[in-house]
């Protein structure tokens, strides 16, 4: 538990190299929620082969390195209708917001992009308000 | 080549969202929940990311085109609007309510079971259906 912070910081550096380069190289901003959405929504047909190869690379890294953890636990909710209800605020709520954690936060807050300052503190407030009525008010988290 | 570098950026999102803990929704709850079991991981986490990214925006002025050609992304625009805000506040509450957002929902699920898929394709249905969501918002007066 003491080391998270280590972890934390490490993996962040990671995620932080990986935007790096995805800028650098491909110059495209490393936003996930932009990346899945454009495949979603048909915006972004032209550049599909990238945004398919950096999400294989998402989903595929964690399994090459699972082996090495004993065990993972998520601690993910097993309320469907939780799950159903956060995926669409989520899939809507970054897409209108044209960003998320990594757009709005990682790339964003970095550039001193005021849109990105101004989102990270909206959905982290949100975020918190959130839990603090669904768990501590409401009990259904 | 394009999509081999592609392929290596995703690689080192995945493998940091893994190693920082990030797609355990427990800390990424326990990071929100500021009245229970205050977990800070998620500072850190946002903190190292941008050390390198910052680098990399000023790496960025000094070059007029990405290695692999094309060009750089525009200037971000600085208008705060509406669809900022709301947007942003919708996601926030998905996020508090699941601990998952678009990055850490792809990078756990090879191995986190089926809540996670739920997750994700609720998330993708969100995101289909946001053209339409915008076109409504696009009809209101903009008084919100």
């Amino acid at each position: 538990m003491e080391q998270d912070w280590i972890w934390g910081l490490i993996g962040g550096l990671l995620i932080g190299t990986g935007g790096a380069v995805y800028l650098l190289a491909n110059g495209r901003i490393m936003g996930a929620s932009g990346i899945i959405g454009g495949l979603v929504d048909g915006s972004g047909r032209d550049t599909k082969w990238e945004r398919i190869a950096f999400l294989a690379g998402v989903f595929l890294l964690p399994i090459v390195i699972y082996p090495v953890y004993s065990s993972i636990d998520t601690h993910v909710t097993d309320n469907w209708a939780v799950l159903i209800a956060a995926g669409l605020l989520v899939g809507v709520g970054t897409r209108i917001a044209n960003g998320c954690t990594s757009g709005h936060g990682v790339c964003g807050m970095s550039r001193l992009s005021l849109r990105g300052f101004v989102a990270t503190i909206a959905y982290i407030m949100a975020g918190g308000i959130g839990v603090i009525l669904f768990r501590h008010l409401l009990g259904v988290i | 080549m394009r999509n081999l570098f592609a392929f290596f950026a995703g690689g080192l999102f995945g493998a940091g969202l893994f190693i920082s803990g990030m797609t355990d929704t427990s800390k990424v709850q326990g990071w929100l929940d500021v009245f229970g079991d205050w977990d800070p991981t998620l500072a850190f986490v946002m903190g190292g990311a941008m050390i390198p990214m910052a680098i990399a925006w000023i790496l960025r002025n000094r070059r007029s085109t990405p290695a692999l050609g094309g060009s750089f992304p525009p200037a971000p625009p600085q208008r705060i609007d509406r669809n900022l805000i709301l947007g942003s506040v919708m996601f926030g509450f998905g996020w508090g309510l699941a601990g998952l957002c678009p990055g850490p929902s792809v990078a756990s699920l090879s191995y986190g079971g089926v809540g996670h898929w739920v997750f994700f394709l609720a998330m993708l249905a969100g995101m289909a259906v946001t053209p339409a969501v915008r076109r409504m918002l696009d009809r209101q007066p903009a008084t919100a």
